[in-house]
């Protein structure tokens, strides 16, 4: 009985960390049925939405929940559960050694500081502004205006919990930089800068996810995700709106 | 000249989404090399006066094996490498220019914008499921015999 918890918390665990981290639903399943399957349980039960998993090793078995409140995207982390998820399906490694390294990444801080991810995030809006036919007199404005958006959406994040409110902000400010710079004669065009500095805000992932859980047979995950990056997209569209509008 | 600048700035965009997502430190290349890989197809079929919805589907296929290809060799998920790849196709310009008409009270465009929108995301979406699809006829042929 003992052991049963115990595997349970480990491919709960696993579960939480991978949905944390923004894998689609129907990989944080199969990991959790192949973490389950590995130590000999054959008819482990999981779903998963975006906001929660449930998990029992046997349908006749007490069913665990667990909430999943927010989420962020680390590719990282999902790449290490996978890890170890392979190396416990390959039988070399110990359920409580499983939960230590497991706990390890949980608690593990991003692979790329924040400041880092700002830069990040200036060079692709820049690289995006030329992408998108924009001229190279964009590239600096598309940089500016992309990094303090991002910047902006970080700290926004800090201090309401509701991230499309975050999202709408930093897009304002986009907004707000791109116009500041064409009126004072930097950059050609200020549809090519807000397109380029918008981008490291579009929900990207979040789209490729819903229609691979869609595709997957995940409906209620795949619908939620989609709905999530309409409103993603909607938070952006009416930031910069608000500033076309005043102009 | 263009294209080494088509080259640079998407390698350039698709690495830096793989910073933003957080990517492990040694597929920031590949991940950057993947989508440049589906930009310039896209680029070149468009160039070649190819619709935009079809060019996006096989920018989308070529990303996607690209990844698959990519994931068995770095021994990594399949996602880190598809989702900063694709990033270049998704189309943020036309969104935002439908988001443009709308403010502007210039349904008839925006409309018609956003329709082509929806049409490009179906495009991604197609591109990424068709090489699953394959891989797993694939997979299911190599087990028959």
């Amino acid at each position: 009985m003992t052991k049963q918890v115990s595997i349970a918390k480990l491919c709960m665990l696993a579960g939480k960390i991978m949905l944390k981290s923004g894998a689609e639903t129907y990989r944080v399943e199969d990991t959790m049925n192949r973490i389950a399957e590995a130590y000999g349980m054959e008819d482990a039960q999981s779903y998963a939405t975006p906001t929660g998993i449930h998990f029992s090793v046997d349908f006749s078995e007490h069913t665990n929940f667990m909430r999943i409140t927010n989420r962020a995207t680390d590719l990282h982390k999902i790449a290490e559960v996978n890890k170890v998820s392979r190396s416990i399906a390959t039988g070399k490694l110990e359920i409580d050694e499983a939960f230590t390294m497991l706990e390890c990444i949980d608690h593990a801080k991003l692979t790329f500081p924040e400041w880092m991810q700002i830069i990040a995030a200036a060079f692709v809006s820049g690289s995006f502004a030329i992408m998108f036919g924009g001229t190279w007199p964009d590239f600096i404005p598309a940089c500016i205006a992309g990094s303090t958006g991002f910047a902006g959406m970080l700290g926004a994040n800090r201090l309401v919990d509701i991230r499309f409110i975050a999202e709408f902000i930093g897009s304002v400010m986009i907004g707000v930089v791109a116009v500041l710079f064409i009126s004072n004669g930097f950059g050609a065009s200020l549809d090519r800068i807000i397109i380029g500095a918008v981008m490291p805000l579009v929900p990207g992932l979040h789209i490729t996810n819903a229609v691979r859980d869609l595709m997957a047979g995940h409906l209620v995950a795949g619908v939620s995700k989609g709905v999530e990056a309409l409103l993603t997209a909607f938070a952006i569209g009416a930031g910069i709106a608000v500033i076309i509008g005043f102009i | 000249m263009d294209i080494i600048i088509e080259l640079i700035t998407s390698f350039i965009a698709a690495a830096g989404f793989g910073i933003l997502f957080n990517a492990p430190r040694q597929v920031l290349i590949p991940c950057g090399l993947v989508g440049m890989s589906g930009w310039i197809l896209y680029d070149a079929l468009t160039e070649l006066a190819m619709d935009a919805v079809p060019a996006t589907i096989f920018a989308a296929m070529l990303v996607a094996v690209l990844s698959q290809l990519c994931a068995k060799f770095y021994k990594k998920p399949i996602i880190v490498f598809s989702v900063s790849g694709i990033i270049p196709l998704v189309p943020g310009g036309i969104a935002y220019d439908a988001m443009r008409h709308f403010v502007e009270n210039d349904y008839y465009h925006a409309v018609q914008l956003s329709a082509q929108v929806m049409l490009l995301a179906g495009g991604i979406a197609m591109g990424l499921v068709f090489s699953e699809v394959v891989n797993q006829v694939a997979r299911k042929f190599s087990r028959q015999h």
